[in-house]
């Protein structure tokens, strides 16, 4: 039920088109920060307020909307979010990653392909890739503008000199189409490969910070390595111990207090999806035809 | 009643949405070609030329009228639907005009080097609009991607620019398709 005391998808008109304008600047430019003037939202900052503007500026009444909160459909985040489009834009949600046409995702990239058509909207904490390394803006805006991303490079050498490998595993910076290094949101670096060549349009939105940025569909993207370090995607070595799953990305859920643990897809819908299909994992039980 | 007072979105909040949501779909896929309706501009405005401005403009975004397209009419409408201020071709945030009367193009903003965001976005008015001739190569495009452009050597004298350049959405009828400057393109 649509909620009539608000604008369809909460934000005003004249909000949306100013948002609508820093997406399509951000298309034009893959990679690039565009700033606009994110708007306060009915939910804290670091909760996807940046996301959400995104999300609001491109819904329609015909979308089916899926949120995900580290893959799982189920978690607060996202239910609250899904809730908050439920109420005010009316669209119909869905779990499944195949029948959404709008994903807003925190912190993962769904197992399942997307396909043409689909756009994937990210949540964002810190979209500049060189602001730890770099606490200034007017300089990290220079570095892009100069393209010297020396810096970063340096970061993933120390890496390996302290480690013996590139150990940042989430928010791995990435260049995209030879030009700006953007970061990709905190996905694990398993999720990055997806990123490049994408035939969905992937919007990142970051509302405490008020940047916007996209990937259009078939860019190219490539994670930042060395020659003799290659980029390594890496994932707990374990198949799913619900479905069984070897190729997806694993949670390390703690089952008692005995050192006991067990590792199931973040996924929550690839997972579900598999179980419902026979799919079985070490500790999982078989799903009842008919039930719940 | 006053023609201008007419032929807006009688619906706003979703017309714009469905609009926005072609306007994404052509620039992120140079090539596509896709329906915008809902307004009834005046002549001799296109009707996807005037939703895109319904969508895109408003009292923040100068917008610069070039040739025909700066008539009484024309800017009587903008006005009252979109209360766009009317400026001149270095101003602009977006103009609209067909592809002579938008000569010569390097009057328009192309961004900074650190703002390449603050660039000007061309709606360009066309006698035809059909998915063939020029070779479209880039972001967005799987493989390679065709489109009826006005001209080649203009667009990769833009990609030249990168990440500077202006960004184009072309209209013909209720016809939108858009060529952002991250796209390569050659004759055929």
């Amino acid at each position: 039920m649509t909620d009539q005391a608000y604008n369809f998808a909460y934000l005003d008109e004249q909000t949306k088109r100013m948002i609508r304008r820093a997406i399509l600047k951000g298309v034009a430019v893959p990679g690039y920060q565009v700033p606009f003037a994110s708007r306060e939202m009915p939910m804290p900052y670091g909760w996807g307020t940046g996301g959400v503007q995104v999300t609001a500026a491109c819904l329609t009444p015909d979308d089916t909307l899926k949120v995900i909160d580290q893959g799982a459909d189920d978690t607060t985040n996202a239910v609250s979010i899904r809730k908050f489009f439920q109420r005010t834009a009316g669209v119909a949600v869905t779990e499944a990653t195949a029948e959404a046409t709008l994903i807003q995702t925190r912190h993962r990239i769904p197992e399942a392909a997307l396909t043409t058509g689909q756009i994937l909207v990210y949540q964002v904490p810190i979209p500049e890739p060189l602001r730890f390394l770099e606490p200034r803006e007017t300089e990290t805006r220079k570095m892009h503008e100069l393209e010297e991303y020396g810096l970063i490079h340096v970061k993933l050498y120390e890496d390996i000199a302290r480690h013996g490998t590139i150990a940042t595993s989430y928010a791995y910076p990435v260049k995209v189409e030879g030009r700006y290094v953007m970061d990709p949101s905190p996905i694990p670096k398993f999720d990055n490969p997806k990123l490049s060549n994408s035939p969905a349009l992937q919007l990142f939105g970051a509302g405490r910070e008020q940047r916007i940025y996209a990937l259009p569909p078939f860019t190219h993207v490539v994670s930042l390595d060395f020659d003799d370090h290659p980029f390594e995607p890496s994932k707990a070595p374990h198949d799913c111990d619900l479905c069984g799953a070897g190729e997806s990305y694993l949670d390390e859920v703690i089952i008692d207090d005995l050192g006991g643990r067990m590792f199931v897809c973040s996924d929550t819908d690839f997972c579900r999806t598999r179980c419902e299909a026979g799919h079985l994992g070490a500790l999982g039980v078989p799903v009842l035809k008919g039930g719940a | 009643m006053n023609d201008a007072l007419l032929g807006g979105f009688v619906d706003a909040a979703v017309q714009s949405s469905h609009a926005f949501r072609a306007a994404l779909s052509v620039l992120s896929q140079p090539g596509n070609i896709r329906d915008l309706s809902g307004a009834v501009p005046p002549a001799p405005l296109s009707v996807a030329a005037g939703v895109l401005l319904l969508t895109l403009c408003d009292g923040t975004t100068p917008l610069h009228l070039a040739g025909a397209f700066d008539c009484a009419p024309v800017r009587d409408w903008i006005t009252f639907h979109c209360g766009a201020p009317l400026v001149s071709a270095e101003a602009a945030v977006f103009a609209l005009g067909d592809w002579q009367a938008l000569q010569p193009l390097g009057q328009f903003a192309i961004g900074l080097p650190d703002y390449p965001d603050r660039a000007a976005t061309l709606i360009v008015e066309m006698p035809a609009l059909e998915a063939k001739g020029a070779v479209l190569r880039g972001p967005g495009i799987a493989d390679v991607a065709y489109l009826s452009l006005p001209e080649v050597a203009a667009f990769q004298a833009n990609r030249a620019l990168f990440p500077l350049g202006f960004d184009c959405f072309f209209t013909c009828g209720t016809k939108v398709a858009a060529l952002p400057r991250s796209t390569y393109v050659e004759a055929v």
